[in-house]
């Protein structure tokens, strides 16, 4: 397949488009699952740490 | 601690701008040269007056004296150039506003408006923007790696050598050199000085995160590395071109037409992007939650916030080039992306109003956090006022008016400069040991100043613009167009007038924040009222019937 200007739009507005939705998925996902709320609520407290 | 290389490779400099200026080709490179080795030699003889010989064995103790403190001298540094390159860069906004109100201030060839605007423009997005990033990622990165600064005097070449590279642009503006382009005017041996500063700047940083003490890397870092590796791939890619001559000031972009628009573009909105926006998040994320003695609201709301901004800012750039020759589904592209930016943008702005939550009668009695807040306020208006603009639609009517320049006002003065002055108002007293602040109520009277100025100016360049645009497309039953353009020139000449006055309100804030941090730093204490002033009762109990007698 040639890889012209077009044959890279088109794919770079179909398969591109869902990968990285795909990813965006994936980080809400990642960053959302029960399970890292402990580190989260750990890590926000970074600033505050020098004080004690 | 001063060592013998920083005062060799300052002299060989001097010796070097000398050289060039002595063998240039054109006379805007001799001149520029000459101011140069002028700065490097004046340079070299303070450093060797600040020389101490020591023993080996003084310099062991000193060197492990240091490792166990913070490198704050030069924070101390960058908050003092920030406050001063704050207060020179509202000046030359406020003498370009009178130029335009008033032409007959234009100083030929000097002081021209062609010539101030840059000025002004680079004073205040990189001399005092850029000062105020290099100066809060130093401290915040320090504090929440807790670990010392990577790479010892490295330090102090990043924050001089980008003083330097402000001297050279700002005089290379007033001589007259320039490779015209916004935002990024300088030319090419600048360009270069300052890829080399921002390189040194990527080393202490990622040096000082590899050697954290701290397993989690806080969000504000996030955003302060994708600031400085974004800058610095906008910056080399847009700097792209050809010098004339090795010893001239005159270069060619490696772009042509088109391209050269569209790279300009993507380099000018994510500077935007990434030095206005990612880098005062990365502020926002520090300081709102020390000023406010909170965590932030979201942790997890704030790292969606930094992949959706990284990942969408970038494509935003073509919006600057509707209706152009750009092709019309990468205008559109632009458009999209822009719009789509208010997600990530709000979800920062409320992820930082939140954090106050609970917290919210302190913004009475904190001007400082009021600051933040009114900062956090502007970053939402005018993040969101800017896709509303990039829609075809309404940019065929606000484009190349001056309803862009109260925009990018709302945003500069209200979102960085303010969340800036807070930064520097809550930095001064840790800084330099002082219990607190000269005076609070002074904070309070910038604040009050700098909000009223911003207010007169964003709603007086509503006002202008969208007259200008409307009279430059009023067309009459024969197609002709009803006004000439001096038509609209004229029209406009009370709202300038108006700028000036707004643009001296935000100025005189300034300067009184520049007196304030100036006797902060001397020691000194204001006495006044506190701004809280709620009296206990002084007879606080129930009325009881009294017994008749």
């Amino acid at each position: 397949m040639e890889l012209s200007y077009q044959t890279m739009r088109t794919f770079a507005d179909s398969w591109g488009l869902l990968y990285m939705f795909i990813i965006f998925c994936f980080v809400v996902f990642w960053t959302f699952r029960p399970s890292s709320k402990p580190m989260n609520d750990d890590a926000a407290q970074i600033p505050f740490k020098e004080d004690n | 601690m001063l060592t013998a290389t920083p005062i060799i490779l300052t002299g060989a400099g001097a010796f070097i701008g000398l050289l060039a200026s002595a063998f240039a080709k054109d006379a805007f490179f001799a001149q520029h040269m000459a101011i140069l080795a002028i700065i490097l030699t004046i340079a070299t003889v303070i450093l060797l007056k600040r020389f101490q010989f020591s023993s080996p064995a003084q310099i062991q103790r000193r060197e492990e004296a240091a490792r166990s403190v913070y490198m704050d001298d030069v924070i101390r540094w960058g908050v003092i150039a920030t406050a001063f390159w704050g207060v020179v860069g509202f000046l030359v906004g406020v003498i370009a506003a009178a130029q335009l109100a008033w032409p007959e201030l234009n100083i030929q060839p000097y002081l021209n408006f062609g010539r101030l605007r840059p000025l002004h423009t680079s004073a205040v997005v990189f001399a005092f923007c850029g000062s105020a990033l290099i100066t809060t990622a130093f401290y915040v990165v320090q504090r929440t790696c807790r670990a010392r600064l990577w790479g010892g005097n490295l330090a102090w070449f990043v924050f001089w050598g980008y003083q330097l590279f402000i001297v050279m642009a700002a005089t290379g503006y007033l001589l007259g050199i320039t490779q015209s382009k916004e935002y990024a005017e300088p030319e090419w041996y600048v360009d270069l000085w300052l890829t080399i500063v921002w390189v040194a700047f990527l080393m202490v940083y990622v040096g000082t995160i590899v050697k954290r003490n701290e397993p989690h890397i806080y969000v504000a870092n996030w955003f302060f590395l994708s600031f400085i590796v974004t800058i610095a791939m906008l910056h080399i890619v847009n700097g792209l071109s050809m010098p004339v001559s090795l010893l001239g000031s005159k270069s060619y972009s490696a772009f042509g037409g088109v391209q050269d628009a569209l790279t300009q573009w993507w380099y000018g909105h994510n500077a935007v992007g990434f030095f206005l926006t990612a880098g005062f998040l990365g502020m926002m994320y520090y300081f709102v939650p020390k000023q406010a003695d909170r965590p932030i609201y979201s942790y997890r709301l704030s790292i969606i916030h930094f992949w959706g901004l990284i990942f969408l800012y970038i494509w935003a750039g073509p919006h600057h080039l509707h209706f152009t020759a750009l092709p019309d589904w990468a205008q559109t592209l632009g458009m999209v992306f822009s719009i789509m930016l208010w997600m990530p943008s709000w979800g920062g702005m409320i992820n930082g109003l939140l954090t106050l939550q609970g917290a919210w009668d302190k913004v009475r009695t904190d001007p400082i956090l009021r600051m933040m807040v009114i900062s956090l306020a502007f970053y939402g208006m005018s993040t969101f006022e800017g896709p509303v603009m990039s829609i075809k639609t309404v940019n065929s009517l606000s484009h190349y008016t001056d309803w862009t320049i109260g925009h990018v006002h709302s945003g500069a003065l209200g979102w960085n400069g303010m969340i800036t002055f807070a930064a520097l108002y809550f930095l001064t007293p840790r800084l330099w040991n002082r219990e607190r602040l000269y005076s609070l109520r002074m904070v309070n009277w910038h604040f009050w100043l700098a909000t009223l100025g911003i207010v007169i100016y964003a709603a007086v360049m509503w006002v202008s613009g969208i007259t200008q645009g409307l009279m430059w497309r009023e067309y009459d039953a024969q197609g002709y167009l009803v006004y000439s353009f001096a038509e609209s020139v004229a029209a406009l000449h009370p709202y300038y007038v108006m700028r000036v006055f707004a643009g001296l309100l935000y100025l005189s804030g300034a300067l009184i924040m520049a007196f304030n941090l100036f006797m902060t730093i001397r020691g000194k204490q204001r006495i006044e009222a506190p701004l809280r002033n709620s009296p206990a009762p002084i007879n606080d109990k129930p009325v009881v019937a009294q017994p008749a007698q």
